[in-house]
């Protein structure tokens, strides 16, 4: 036991001058200058390094002959002759109408159909789901009667809801719609009820104290307490959202990047499909910027990825 | 051995109990007493500390003055008053503080008069009042998660006495806390106390805070909890741990805890 005596005592002392030592030797780890801006100029370098591997890969295969230009045109072809792909786009939302022309404009009208399809059936979705998740969690009969339909309901796929909301809709944007708020209501009802449950006691008890009534405790307690795991559904389920609407537009209504997608296969077009599939990536992308930039600002209180708890 | 001890106002009580119980019906068993007759007259202005063994009830008494929870049997009084549900006038702070993280510490202050409809500006002005008080006046902007423990109980305390509480409730308040923390929080309570003129009613298992900081100290046996005896703590503040009385106290105070803990063991070994 003494031999481990010598060395604890020998240690200390060189472990307390080097800890003084430290700060004098030529600072290896300094932190960088401009670090946010750094961080931001290396994410955008890697995302286009990313990207341009993937073209390249995509060109290099083409070059060498091992895909048909028809088939899998590169981007270089599908990006090729923007006007003859435009002219696909239909600045109307009627059924059945004939392209008249296509162009820029057009293409910005397909994509705000589509876009304005995913955010309402995205709101209606989140506020109905909000007010049954609330209600099965609050009033005991409902949640008796209610929940075990809901829980029935919910995983069926939101696609095979699309020959009824037609039967009962018609063809127009209500299907495509409806079939957004199927794909988000279920899961945001049910996180509601749940996270409700999970609210802290003494979160209601601080409120009880301060006098707050029931309004004033759902509204100020409860609701902030539960939309982060709320935003974590919605995000988790927003590219499901963009998945369903692009089949209801390609089935149950006349125009939207879904019809486009569904003319492209018809005609046997690539560049078309191609061109639409860039459409909807980058779109796709922008709404889960823009969620984030949501989230960011109303849940400013949770620390970013990582850091915190 | 019971001996009624003199309260030292003769003013009304600011919380009045007289043979109030507690039982608990837990889903599936038979009912759980958690108190039982409990007589307890607190004065405006006094510090009372409850001290017993893990499980005696000594919670949820502060719960059941708190209004939070109500009584099976005996009555309740504050400030003349019967209980009936709980009041910003008996604020209770919990161990983990529970300030809401979505609102900035000056909010969390502000929370309670809000709710009352006090207008913005003026709510405010109480928060920042409240919080320079406390010593968190640079910390008003901050998120709670940014503040160590020590400085969220003490915005808790804030946001209690924003309510102009009357007598503020602590459910083992420093229990969380490491003990360097917990020694300065003692003497920042203590001035709190003496700055608002509130009862304070503190829950803890430490036999240390409470000779440190008791008027008297209401000593709980065993469940179901009962009042074992009221021992008054007449040092003189501040209170040195070095004092033999001190010392006394403490040996006086073991000597009651060793019972009842040894029996709270043998309960839990039955079940």
């Amino acid at each position: 036991m003494a031999a481990t005596d010598v060395p604890l005592g020998a240690v200390a002392p060189v472990s307390a001058q080097s800890a003084q030592a430290a700060p004098g030797q030529g600072r290896p780890f300094a932190p960088p200058r401009y670090p946010r801006l750094r961080a931001g100029l290396a994410t955008l370098g890697w995302s286009l390094a990313s990207l341009g591997l993937f073209a390249g890969l995509w060109e290099a295969l083409w070059a060498l002959g091992f895909l048909n230009p028809l088939l899998l045109p590169p981007p270089h072809l599908f990006l090729a002759d923007l006007p003859a792909t435009l002219k696909y786009f239909d600045r109307s939302n009627r059924i059945g109408s004939r392209s008249e022309g296509g162009g820029v404009m057009p293409l910005l009208a397909t994509i705000g159909w589509t876009t304005m399809r995913v955010t309402v059936g995205l709101v209606l979705g989140f506020v109905g789901g909000v007010l049954v998740g609330a209600l099965l969690h609050y009033v005991r009969l409902f949640r008796n009667l209610v929940l075990p339909t809901v829980l029935l309901l919910a995983p069926i796929s939101p696609v095979a809801w699309l020959p009824v909301a037609i039967f009962v809709f018609g063809i127009g944007d209500v299907p495509a719609i409806f079939l957004v708020f199927i794909t988000l209501f279920f899961a945001i009802a049910l996180t509601t009820s749940t996270q409700i449950a999970a609210v802290p006691v003494t979160y209601l008890n601080v409120a009880r104290i301060m006098g707050a009534d029931t309004r004033q405790t759902f509204f100020r307690v409860v609701l902030p307490a539960i939309l982060p795991g709320l935003f974590m559904t919605l995000r988790l389920n927003l590219f499901a959202a963009w998945m369903v609407v692009l089949i209801a537009e390609a089935v149950g209504v006349g125009s939207g990047l879904g019809q486009i997608v569904s003319l492209a296969r018809s005609t046997f077009n690539a560049r078309l499909s191609f061109f639409t599939m860039a459409i909807i990536g980058l779109l796709g992308f922008s709404f889960d910027w823009a969620l984030r930039q949501i989230q960011a600002r109303m849940l400013w209180w949770i620390a970013p990825q990582g850091g915190g708890r | 051995m019971n001996a009624p001890v003199p309260t030292p106002s003769l003013r009304r009580p600011a919380v009045h109990l007289s043979g109030v119980g507690k039982t608990w019906t837990p889903a599936g068993r038979g009912p759980v007493q958690a108190l039982r007759d409990v007589d307890l007259d607190i004065a405006p202005g006094e510090f009372v500390v409850f001290l017993g063994p893990s499980g005696c009830g000594k919670s949820t008494l502060l719960y059941m003055i708190a209004g939070l929870e109500p009584a099976s049997a005996g009555t309740m009084e504050a400030d003349g008053l019967p209980i009936t549900g709980p009041s910003a006038e008996r604020g209770l702070i919990f161990q983990d503080a529970s300030l809401f993280p979505w609102l900035t510490i000056l909010d969390n202050v502000a929370f309670g008069p809000s709710i009352g409809a006090v207008q913005k500006l003026k709510r405010r002005e109480i928060a920042a009042e409240m919080l320079r008080r406390v010593g968190l006046a640079d910390m008003m902007d901050k998120k709670p998660d940014e503040l160590s423990g020590g400085m969220r109980q003490r915005a808790a305390c804030a946001r209690a006495l924003a309510m102009r509480a009357k007598v503020l409730m602590m459910d083992e308040p420093f229990a969380a806390l490491d003990v360097q923390t917990r020694a300065k929080m003692q003497d920042f309570l203590l001035q709190i106390w003496r700055d608002s003129g509130a009862s304070i009613v503190l829950v803890t298992h430490s036999i240390d805070e409470a000779v440190a900081l008791a008027d008297r100290v209401v000593v709980f046996t065993a469940r179901p909890g009962r009042v074992k005896t009221i021992v008054p703590v007449d040092l003189p503040r501040p209170r040195n741990p070095r004092d033999p009385r001190f010392h006394d106290l403490r040996d006086r105070f073991g000597e009651l805890l060793a019972d009842e803990v040894d029996r709270a063991f043998a309960e839990q070994e039955a079940r």
